[in-house]
């Protein structure tokens, strides 16, 4: 009970943060972006009496940038409007009030992760889907497994959330977001360390760049959505998020999904602990 | 109960039993260790060492939360919520039923005079209505013992006669309250008892209903005083000292006053003025923790 109660107020209380509808603000912009750039491109394939196949394979390259601007947002937004949901009410004394009533702590941690859960699933649905339905109205094409997709998607942002909420428990809010946000920066190199690992064959690279998917898989779980979404033209483009060169396995996603977990599990063992 | 932080020692040795049914006061000057102890009685922080029972029950557990109400130092809530959907809320958190919510938060805004701004955002809310929105919410669910930290902090005059009117109603009720505050003249006129905490460590505990019979400190202008009779004041007096013609003595008690004016007159003294004056809260509050030597 206490924790649909927390659940419901964290929603309520996420909804009404700026930082969610500037996220949503920046999404839909990114839409109309997206779409007068598929609109341009769709005009010059007439112009040019480009090969159905070839405009099938740009477009869907194109739809993949898309879905990746889309992950990034939706990871970026995660992290920001969840940073000082534990840290600052611990900070601010908010909690006092909170954690003195009837309710285990563990329900209070675990009802404001549900809430933020729904208001990232809404978010990734409007954003992910939008991204879709614009690419399939305008130009016809559609990602490959793009439940899966979008599912894996919404587990990034789950592991970044979780994260986010473990090191909440410990830190400030401030502190809290350098964290995240390196430990996120630091994955996006390794999976790129790892992209380049697959042109330039160095085992040396491979391994950095597998060490970092294991201190923060969060990019490991980006590239392999973009592996079960991209057509084989978008894969073979070099250098891209969404590079057929090293994919990463499904053991890797059950690793992200592992991570999440224990990181949950963390936050809450540190958060039923200690002095508030 | 003892709480560390690091090499700092927070509460050093608290240890206290407070009477069901009354008003508590929980005293002491800032840094004493009043919010920690509190806290730990509300099982907020871990105590380094000791326990604490409150109602019969581990301090802290989710049962005895249950009958617990806490109004907070500084009282901070989602900001963007109305009173009534604040005091919902806390409703809902401490398991009450929608319909019994829907009865008792009229009530409850009227108790604490926020009925006329039940439309208003907290966020709108000045320091005394924030003051107010959160001693509803500690006492939405009627609770059995109610923790008070500093609830009159920020109230106009106003404001602290309606917290003291609602501090007697929840002893009438049956509750228990448990007051922590800097304001003795308050303290002395609602507290049943009260304990001193000093350096965190309780160093005394007083009935205040006892304190009118306790020790008097009175003043008398005297002539023919000798020194055999202020010697002779020992059995009713702590203390006694002459100065000219003044003799100012500590009696046991306000009933020994007439034996003194007997003895003191029986050994010839000219007696002008018999000045009795009895401590205060903040007399005995300040005999206890001594002098700020901040000034």
């Amino acid at each position: 009970m206490g924790c649909w109660v927390m659940a419901g107020i964290t929603f309520r209380e996420a909804a009404r943060k700026k930082i969610l509808w500037t996220a949503l603000l920046a999404g839909l912009g990114f839409l109309a972006l997206f779409g007068i750039a598929l609109h341009y491109q769709i005009e010059d394939f007439a112009a040019h009496s480009t090969a159905p196949f070839i405009r099938y394979q740009i477009l869907s390259a194109m739809l993949m940038v898309g879905l990746y601007v889309v992950d990034l947002l939706a990871v970026v937004m995660t992290i920001l409007t969840s940073v000082d949901t534990i840290s600052g009410e611990i900070s601010s004394g908010t909690i006092h009030a909170i954690a003195t009533k009837p309710i285990p702590r563990w329900q209070i941690l675990i009802g404001k992760w549900i809430g933020f859960v729904g208001m990232i699933a809404g978010f990734v649905a409007i954003t992910f889907g939008g991204t879709i339905a614009v690419a399939y109205w305008m130009g016809s094409v559609m990602p490959e497994n793009a439940f899966q997709g979008a599912l894996l998607v919404f587990l990034e942002c789950l592991l970044a959330l979780s994260v986010t909420f473990m090191f909440g428990t410990w830190f400030s809010t401030l502190t809290n977001g350098v964290i995240v946000i390196g430990l996120h920066g630091l994955a996006f190199m390794g999976g790129w360390l790892e992209q380049m690992s697959g042109f330039t064959e160095s085992a040396r690279l491979v391994a950095v760049g597998v060490v970092t998917s294991l201190i923060m898989p969060s990019e490991s779980i980006w590239r392999r959505a973009a592996f079960e979404m991209q057509t084989p033209l978008a894969g073979s483009l070099p250098f891209s998020p969404f590079a057929n060169v090293s994919i990463p396995s499904p053991t890797m996603i059950g690793y992200a999904g592992c991570y999440l977990l224990v990181a949950l599990g963390i936050a809450v063992y540190h958060f039923h602990g200690r002095d508030l | 109960m003892r709480k560390e932080y690091g090499n700092k020692v927070a509460v050093r040795k608290l240890s206290l039993a407070v009477p069901r049914g009354s008003i508590f006061g929980f005293l002491g000057p800032n840094g004493a260790g009043k919010s920690t102890s509190i806290k730990m009685l509300l099982g907020l922080v871990k105590p380094t060492s000791g326990e604490a029972f409150v109602l019969g029950e581990r301090a802290g557990d989710v049962a005895v939360r249950r009958k617990i109400g806490f109004l907070p130092e500084h009282f901070r809530f989602y900001e963007w919520l109305t009173p009534a959907e604040l005091l919902r809320l806390h409703g809902r958190l401490c398991g009450m039923a929608a319909a019994k919510l829907r009865e008792r938060i009229p009530v409850m805004l009227d108790l604490v005079g926020l009925t006329p701004h039940r439309d208003k955002r907290v966020h709108d809310f000045s320091k005394g209505m924030m003051q107010r929105i959160g001693l509803a919410q500690a006492l939405i669910h009627e609770p059995e013992i109610i923790f008070l930290d500093e609830p009159t902090s920020g109230l106009d005059p106003m404001g602290r006669r309606l917290v003291r009117d609602v501090i007697r109603a929840q002893r009438e009720r049956g509750a228990t309250v448990f007051l922590n505050s800097h304001l003795l003249s308050e303290v002395e006129v609602t507290c049943d008892n009260v304990a001193f905490l000093k350096d965190g460590e309780v160093v005394a505990a007083k009935d205040l209903h006892a304190l009118g019979e306790a020790e008097v400190h009175v003043v008398v202008r005297a002539r023919q005083l000798s020194p055999q009779a202020v010697a002779g004041l020992a059995p009713w007096t702590t203390a006694a000292n002459v100065e000219g013609e003044q003799l100012t003595m500590t009696a046991r008690s306000s009933d020994v006053l007439p034996d003194v004016v007997r003895h003191l007159a029986a050994s010839g003294a000219d007696i002008y003025s018999f000045i009795p004056e009895r401590a205060s809260l903040e007399d005995l509050f300040v005999r206890i923790m001594g002098e700020d030597r901040g000034l």
